[in-house]
């Protein structure tokens, strides 16, 4: 069996990330880390390290669907692995992006803050009971709240794939990994 | 003999082969796709029941 490391235990920090967000909804803020580290190894060192070894994200879900059983390992549908698909979903998230912090701008510009979590593009959730105020801008609670409702969103999507098919299914179409990807193609071409 | 075989088209790299493999056959050289290191693999399926693209086939060569 192969030693532990230290990366190994980052699924902690992943958990803890999702609890955080159930009390106070300003530290959605840490999660731009999953999102800044990962393209920062890939344009600096030009791998993928971080979905190889670091991603909190997906040792959550190798754990849940292996050692907790939670996964039916089945294989994932043609299509979903496809490169238009992956592609599809990248353009669609980062669309889905820009629409959250548009909304984020408005409200630095003056709109009202909206204190609640979307899921999956659709539900809103209220979610006023994990906002204490700020002493920023309204807009740092907005960015907040719509950061949380990206990664909430996409741990959801992750977890029913986990279940569904192999427990990691969520890297194959994950976003980050296939900009990733992305980047180190054009790095090494 | 079997090996492993990756289908690099459709590979995204994540990593997971690489992971469960103990004869550290497996490598993602600038991160563009999982490559088998043919000397070292004895194709014994570990990286292709990982695999959650299911993308890696064990072949008979």
């Amino acid at each position: 069996m192969n030693k532990k490391k230290w990366y190994d235990y980052l699924w902690i920090f992943s958990s803890v990330y999702l609890i955080l967000g159930f009390f106070n909804i300003l530290f959605a803020w840490l999660g731009l880390i999953c999102f800044i580290t990962p393209l920062a190894i890939s344009l600096i060192k030009g791998d993928k390290a971080y979905c190889n070894r670091y991603c909190g994200r997906g040792q959550l879900f190798s754990l849940l669907g292996e050692k907790f059983g939670l996964s039916r390992k089945k294989d994932m549908p043609r299509w979903m692995v496809s490169p238009y698909f992956r592609y599809g979903f990248l353009i669609f998230f980062f669309t889905m992006f820009g629409v959250m912090l548009w909304n984020t701008y408005l409200v630095f510009a003056g709109a009202e803050l909206k204190q609640v979590v979307t899921l999956l593009w659709t539900f809103k959730l209220p979610w006023h009971w994990a906002y204490h105020g700020t002493a920023l801008s309204q807009g740092v609670a907005q960015f907040a709240f719509g950061f949380y409702s990206v990664m909430l969103t996409s741990t959801l999507l992750g977890i029913i794939t986990m279940m569904l098919f192999k427990p990691r299914s969520w890297c194959v179409y994950c976003p980050m990994g296939t900009m990733t990807q992305m980047i180190c193609k054009i790095k090494s071409s | 003999m079997k090996k492993a075989f990756v289908n690099q088209k459709l590979c995204v790299g994540c990593g997971c082969c690489l992971k469960v493999c103990k004869l550290g056959a497996i490598s993602i050289p600038g991160g563009a796709y999982a490559i088998i290191d043919e000397d070292k693999c004895v194709g014994c399926g570990m990286c292709s029941t990982e695999c959650p693209a299911s993308i890696i086939s064990i072949e008979e060569i």
